[in-house]
């Protein structure tokens, strides 16, 4: 295996090894995991609500404070949070989807998307306002500190924990929505929202409580990034715009496209910084221009 | 009645720019205005922000009241944005008559607005920024630049670790004038010192806060230092990821500009071992220490770092100045009073004695410090050890590498 | 006058009277920001409020006619009136380029594709050594009009800003009401009824955004102008928000709103600069008032109080 590992070629102009660019390629997949998470939170919200909620990255931001928060006043660990910050941010999720979401279903798409906007900038400058832009730091657990020698790189315990939890939570959600019957009311119900009320399905509450779970989704993705980036309000604005890509090349309403796409898009990133670094934060929309372009709703996007 | 409506739009419109109406003519002088200008809100508000504003005001206090001066400091936030600084100052000098400009971190910011201090003639002492070429090619007859710079920092850390056996070196770089700015110092001097650079990954600036795959090219490139040149939030992350990756293990990592509030920020078990060069720390000397004292209590959350102490020291020399020269004469010339500031001793309990060059550059002296480890730092804020300290007349770039208009050849 | 009805007509001459006066009493540079935008805004309206797209990508014309002024007046010392014209034309030649791959969408993917390839133009911007990456271009100088108006004076410069903002403002209003304006309606209300009178839409929203994004450059150029600089955050996706912001706020749809909205946000920013991050609180809960109760925006509630058009 030492071989093929330090074997290197040369592509536009650089050249690599293969090691380093395995191991870009799984650093790669870190960052895909919370593309993976938040597009599925946005998935979810957009296929069973048709909102488009910009919004998302303010609240996976709001995950990570929270854990910061939880252990700094209420000296809870890292693991609790993990199941305490997504319950905590969900509820306020519920709130929000009580209190304003709701008013939007029945206009045009855009108006979701521009009030969702200004939602974002309100929980941003709140945050940015009370604790400063700087970051706040939040280690990660003793139990999973060192690093793992894969032989091409070391790959530090946390982030691989990372990819694990990612895939497990973004699976294990695409398993209850699409094989489960809890997952196949919901479907009908944003189908044909009347019919399954006839049913005698509480559809609102059902419509509320996807939006908390779409946002918790976003919440625990929060309470993983909060160890590898500092805990500050711009994480969740780094993040939003290429997960909005993420979700538009999967496919609006396509859960399983938005996990795929976003695991891969990580994987593309990372090599794109193996060779020309300061493209990696674009190279997302370029794939998404080619995308739309040829297949208008995305990879595995439905029909209208 | 349209009329009726339209006057309330009108009467509307009016209300919300009657604020900016310009304020009559006073019949006594007009104060002395400083404005500060600097971030306070984004990456780089420990670093400066609040607290430079009340060093400003200290030397104020301090200075302005015994001799019978007028001073009012102004501040405001220009969010690491070239175009909203200009905005701002603009206005600052057009309507609020403001005299000097100071503080000004961020380089890209601090270049732009050269040129409109140059056009109203008025003064600027930058103490955050640290592009050399502040004092180089775009050197100005307005401009004096206070508290270190990018040459400073690259010859006391780098050259440190240099002769400390770094002879092969790997960047990681803030993809801006600062960061490109530090970098091309710092090659320079490892190169004239016989060493190499191995590569650069320059990452997006703003907004970048996960370094991880540039960390493992750095790496895998085989340097024996990684050279972090950036600031700020950005030095924090790419520390503390680069302890989570283990690379300090195999490489010595090579802060080129941190403060001791990013110090205080990551927490010495972190930050324990690092080198970094600061012109100023609180626990120096006697002097040192009664400054600190005087400050610290009304900003409990950042000691001074050399950026605060040079908002002070810069404010208090600029007012022994005016108080020198007479203040209408003062507000009248900015040309004028930075020459004078150039021909006065500089002397505070700060950076003790300087003296500033004809292309405007303040000779602070450089300190090489190591940052404690925990068991040895016995009270709060006790962070560093001095290794090297190196004279300000030594630290700064020969005037003839400047290329700056001022100096005479 | 014009083509305006009467109501409309009175609240045209309202506005040339505010701009002809306000100089004398208020600072002409803040002036010429508030005037910048509302150009931006009026542009941005005619593909929000009369096609119905959302372009979240706008910024990118904008910014790009700033880049090209600054760099042509910088480097060539042109005459201010080609350096801007010039802005113009770089916003149209770039709105024909990117809005060929983008009008054949609508609605939400308009919308993305539209931030996408900003986000591509801003990376451009990033790099290209023509735009001096973070730095910006500066240390523009305003140069002269016609070859003997000297613009360095900022009462000089603000009249000057003020004829490019009535020029383009009239202009987007002889768009609206022309025979090109009404099909736009048309596909606006009912696209596949338009196309099954034969009318080719893709090509109708296609000029409507050349113009469009050449009216944001010409606005971009100016502002570069005026302040001597020209910077990333000009095409940056924030630029793209405000001017979504302003439009919503002043009123969709509406001849005037534009400018009230220019009026009002450049002023809350102006005054909010003090207070840092509290402008971006207060946007986003504009926003959201905006859209939840506000919809059709200050000169939008004030015709519908008063049953106008305006």
């Amino acid at each position: 295996m030492g071989g093929i590992l330090s074997y290197s070629f040369t592509f536009f102009g650089t050249t690599v090894s293969v090691s380093a660019l395995l191991g870009q390629a799984t650093l790669g997949l870190i960052n895909g995991s919370f593309y993976a998470c938040l597009s599925l939170g946005l998935a979810v919200i957009f296929g069973m609500l048709n909102i488009i909620n910009f919004a998302h990255g303010a609240l996976f931001m709001m995950g990570a404070f929270v854990a910061w928060m939880l252990l700094t006043y209420a000296g809870i660990g890292y693991f609790p949070s993990l199941i305490l910050a997504p319950l905590i941010v969900g509820c306020f999720g519920v709130i929000l989807e009580k209190t304003i979401i709701s008013r939007l279903y029945k206009l045009d798409h855009l108006y979701g998307l521009l009030l969702t906007f200004g939602l974002a900038l309100v929980i941003e400058g709140l945050f940015r306002n009370g604790y400063g832009s700087s970051g706040l730091p939040y280690r990660i657990p003793e139990v999973l500190t060192g690093a793992t020698n894969l032989g091409y790189m070391y790959m530090p315990n946390y982030r691989g924990w990372v990819v694990l939890c990612a895939a497990v939570v973004c699976f294990g959600t695409w398993a209850i929505i699409e094989k489960t019957s809890l997952g196949a009311t919901l479907r009908a119900a944003t189908e044909n929202a009347p019919l399954v009320q006839a049913f005698g399905v509480n559809v609102p509450r059902l419509i509320t409580l996807t939006y908390g779970a779409g946002i918790a989704l976003a919440a625990f993705a929060g309470v993983l990034a909060a160890p590898i980036y500092s805990v500050n309000p711009n994480m969740g604005s780094n993040f939003i715009n290429t997960v909005f890509a993420v979700v538009v090349i999967g496919g609006m309403g396509s859960i399983l496209g938005s996990i795929i796409t976003g695991f891969g898009l990580g994987v593309i990133e990372g090599m794109t910084k193996v060779f020309y670094p300061q493209a990696s934060a674009t190279v997302v929309f370029v794939v998404m221009i080619f995308i739309l372009l040829a297949r208008p709703r995305g990879l595995f996007g439905k029909a209208a | 009645m349209t009329l009726s409506r339209r006057s309330v739009l009108t009467a509307a419109a009016s209300a919300l720019t009657v604020p900016a109406l310009p304020r009559p003519a006073r019949a006594q002088t007009a104060p002395i205005k400083i404005g500060v200008l600097n971030d306070q809100s984004g990456p780089y508000t420990n670093t400066g922000g609040l607290t430079s504003v009340i060093c400003a005001k200290q030397a104020v206090m301090e200075f302005a009241a015994g001799q019978g001066l007028n001073v009012e400091v102004i501040s405001a936030d220009h969010q690491n944005k070239p175009d909203l600084a200009v905005s701002i100052v603009r206005e600052w000098f057009d309507r609020d008559h403001v005299d000097v400009l100071l503080d000004v971190p961020t380089s890209s910011v601090a270049l732009a607005l050269q040129s409109v201090v140059r056009e109203k003639n008025k003064v600027y002492l930058n103490s955050g920024a640290a592009s050399s070429a502040l004092t180089g090619e775009q050197c100005s007859p307005n401009f004096i630049h206070w508290t270190y710079d990018t040459y400073m920092l690259a010859r006391s850390t780098g050259g440190a670790m240099v002769k400390a056996g770094g002879s092969s070196w790997y960047f990681l770089t803030a993809d801006y004038a600062f960061g490109k700015q530090l970098q091309s110092d710092t090659t320079n001097l490892v190169k004239a010192a016989g060493g190499t650079v191995a590569g650069a990954s320059l990452y997006p600036f703003p907004g970048t806060t996960d370094f991880s795959s540039f960390l493992v090219s750095a790496q895998s490139s085989g340097a024996k230092v990684i050279g972090l040149a950036n600031a700020g939030g950005d030095t924090v992350n790419s520390i503390k990821q680069i302890a989570e990756f283990g690379i300090n293990k195999t490489m010595k990592v090579a802060a080129l500009l941190m403060f001791i509030t990013d110090v205080h920020a990551l927490g010495l078990d972190v930050a324990a071992g690092l080198n970094l060069t600061e012109s100023f720390y609180w626990d120096l000397n006697d002097r040192t220490r009664a400054f600190t004292n005087r400050v610290k209590d009304k900003t409990p959350k950042n000691w001074p770092n050399m950026v605060h102490a040079g908002c002070y020291s810069a404010t208090l020399h600029y007012l022994k100045a005016v108080h020198d020269m007479g203040a209408a004469e003062a507000k009248k010339d900015g040309v004028a009073t930075v020459n004078r500031m150039k021909a006065m001793p500089v002397e505070d309990d700060c950076f003790g004695q300087t003296k500033i060059r004809e292309n405007g550059r303040n000779l602070t002296p450089a300190y090489l410090f190591e940052v404690k480890k925990p068991a040895e730092s016995k009270g709060p804020w006790d962070y560093f050890k001095q290794i090297i300290h190196t004279p300000g007349e030594e630290a700064y770039r020969p005037l003839a590498d400047g290329h700056c208009s001022l100096v005479k050849a | 006058m014009f083509g305006f009805s009467r109501p409309q007509s009175i609240a045209f001459l309202v506005m040339v009277a505010l701009i002809v006066v306000c100089p004398f009493v208020l600072y002409p540079v803040f002036l010429m920001r508030v005037l910048c935008a509302a150009l931006f805004a009026c542009a941005f309206n005619l593909m929000l409020g009369f096609v119905g797209l959302l372009s979240f990508g706008h910024a990118a014309f904008f910014g790009m006619g700033s880049y090209v002024t600054a760099w042509t007046m910088k480097t060539w010392h042109l005459d201010a009136f080609f350096a801007i014209g010039l802005g113009g034309v770089t916003g149209a030649v770039l709105g024909l380029g990117l809005g060929y791959l983008a009008i054949r969408r609508s609605g939400i993917y308009f919308a993305m594709i539209t931030l996408a390839l900003a986000q591509l133009v801003y990376f451009v911007c990033l790099e290209a050594p023509f735009t001096g990456g973070e730095d910006g271009i500066q240390q523009v100088p305003r140069g002269y009009l016609f070859g003997f108006i000297d613009l360095s004076n900022d009462m000089t410069m603000y009249w000057v800003v003020a004829a490019v903002f009535l020029g383009g403002f009239l202009m987007v209003h002889r768009i609206i009401h022309s025979p090109f304006g009404q099909v736009l309606k048309g596909i606006r209300e009912n696209e596949p009824r338009a196309t099954s009178l034969g009318y080719r839409t893709d090509d109708y929203k296609l000029i409507a955004f050349v113009l469009s994004c050449g009216l944001s450059g010409l606005a971009g150029g100016t502002k570069a102008l005026v302040f001597g600089i020209a910077t990333l955050t000009d095409v940056h996706y924030s630029t793209s928000g405000e001017v979504v912001l302003t439009t919503l706020l002043g009123g969709l749809g509406t001849v005037f709103g534009p400018a009230m909205g220019a009026l009002i946000v450049t002023s809350m920013e102006n005054y909010l600069a003090q207070a840092g991050a509290w402008v971006t609180v207060i946007q986003g809960a504009i926003f959201m008032l905006c859209v939840l109760a506000f919809r059709r925006g200050v000169i939008g509630e004030i015709a519908n109080w008063r049953r106008l058009t305006l």
